[in-house]
């Protein structure tokens, strides 16, 4: 118990203090989960809500795929990308292994389909109600995409938080891909793994309260910001 | 809008032996209808008669199962034809903004889509909640608001759909006043209800639905004095009781 306490202790010091190292994991923690749902927002938005307007043969099969997509194990994730970018792969030439990037990429593919598969049902449950009125307006295929997107933007932004949620928390696929090298590609979820195989529990520790910290801080903002959105616009 | 010249080149609107199936039921079944241009054409029936179908139908919402419908020269539904549905559909903006996107969805921008949203506002005496959110107004503040969505574009048709169903009588009088006012701007007017008396107040011509059947097209006049089918005679009858 005393090594918990003193961890923990340790772990605040380090916190309140601004500890240059913790900075500068959490730093990039943030810059690569940050950028990694960015990118999938730009793809799994529109995906997903043109697969909610669209009616295409096999749309059905799209979305059980979706779904099931969600549930990517990061570690083939990794694996396969890591495939795509080392030296003998078709996108070796990029040089990209074992860089931020490469995580990136990694964390994208993670959380595309989840991003998608949210989109399409939050956005279904919009066109069920818009359908008709949008179709009288004589909207098209893009301008009902737009609308439906803009107003379920308060919905969506639980979309993006659950996406980052996955990519701050993820540490399989971006340890194959970053090599958790220190001060290049380590983030919070592999400084942990790592330090906590040293022994090494207050920066460990310390990496963990920032980490559970900043996604219950995002979760209470969207939860805030959703319920004031709700009551002011209905 | 009353400087937005309507035309009448999506009329009339014919349907011909139009059939709508729904899973293995005949919604409509050889319906023969046609719409004049500036009149206002009450769709009446019972409930599951087919009302809502023919209007959607009648609005290119719904393709029939069989037969055609044509819009003047056109078969398919030309731009300019607007909807308000029994349950008015609002964005989640202001009232300004719902205006504003409807106009912009028909190419209408700028400051003439601003000029037109203030006079519609002010027509349907919303002027005040411009800035409201639309979905926190009440329901005949909605409906209205609808109402004015249609009118800023101007419509060559207005289709409505039992607007005035879930409505007091002070809101149900409120939305009468406005369609008559658009009427008399030039826009066709189909509207579906079950109120006989609203239909009397503004129908001039009367579509009598009876299990998906045209049971008869007539002057508004001559079917409240004296229907001219079995079904009519019924239908009125059954209200009176």
């Amino acid at each position: 118990m005393d090594t918990i306490s003193q961890s923990f202790a340790l772990a605040l010091h380090m916190v309140a203090h601004l500890d240059p190292r913790l900075a500068a994991i959490v730093g990039l923690s943030l810059a690569v989960s940050v950028t990694s749902t960015l990118c999938s927002a730009v793809i799994g938005l529109p995906l997903g809500a043109a697969i909610a307007i669209g009616r295409f043969p096999g749309r059905g099969p799209v979305i059980v795929a979706l779904n099931a997509a969600m549930g990517l194990p990061p570690v083939v994730v990794g694996l396969v990308v890591y495939l795509m970018l080392s030296r003998a792969g078709p996108l070796g030439e990029l040089g990209l292994l074992f860089t931020p990037p490469a995580m990136v990429i990694a964390q994208t593919i993670l959380i595309i389909p989840i991003i998608a598969a949210l989109t399409r049902q939050t956005v279904e449950d919009a066109w069920t109600e818009y359908r008709e009125q949008l179709q009288s307006l004589d909207a098209s295929w893009l301008q009902s995409t737009l609308t439906l997107l803009w107003d379920t933007r308060w919905s969506l932004l639980t979309v993006l938080l659950a996406g980052f949620g996955r990519a701050a928390a993820e540490v399989g696929a971006v340890i194959i891909v970053g090599g958790n090298i220190d001060g290049v590609t380590r983030v919070m979820t592999t400084a942990i793994a790592l330090e906590t195989s040293k022994g090494d529990l207050p920066l460990a520790l310390a990496l963990g309260v920032v980490l559970i910290t900043l996604v219950m801080a995002l979760n209470v903002g969207a939860h805030v910001t959703r319920q004031w959105a709700r009551a002011r616009l209905g | 809008m009353g400087d937005v010249e309507i035309s009448v080149q999506g009329l009339p609107i014919v349907a011909s032996r139009v059939d709508v199936v729904r899973g293995s039921t005949l919604v409509l079944d050889g319906v023969d209808v046609a719409i004049a241009p500036r009149s206002r054409t009450f769709i009446l029936g019972a409930n599951g008669a087919g009302k809502s179908t023919l209007l959607r139908v009648l609005h290119g919402l719904i393709e029939p199962t069989r037969g055609r419908v044509t819009w003047g020269a056109f078969a398919t539904r030309p731009r300019g034809h607007a909807m308000v549905f029994q349950r008015p559909v609002l964005l989640r903006r202001s009232a300004a903004a719902n205006l504003l996107h409807a106009l912009a969805l028909c190419g209408v921008r700028g400051r003439e889509a601003r000029r037109r949203v203030d006079q519609a506002l002010t027509s349907v005496g919303l002027e005040a909640m411009a800035g409201r959110p639309a979905r926190v107004l009440s329901g005949g503040e909605q409906q209205r608001l609808a109402l004015a969505r249609a009118w800023a574009l101007a419509p060559e048709v207005l289709f409505l759909d039992e607007p005035t169903a879930s409505l007091d009588p002070p809101s149900t009088r409120a939305v009468e006043a406005i369609v008559n006012d658009i009427h008399a701007l030039g826009t066709t007017i189909v509207m579906t209800t079950h109120h006989l008396a609203q239909a009397k107040r503004l129908a001039d011509s009367i579509v009598l639905l009876h299990d998906g059947h045209v049971a008869e097209h007539t002057d508004a006049v001559a079917f409240f004095r004296e229907p001219g089918s079995a079904a009519g005679r019924a239908f009125l009858e059954g209200e009176r009781l």
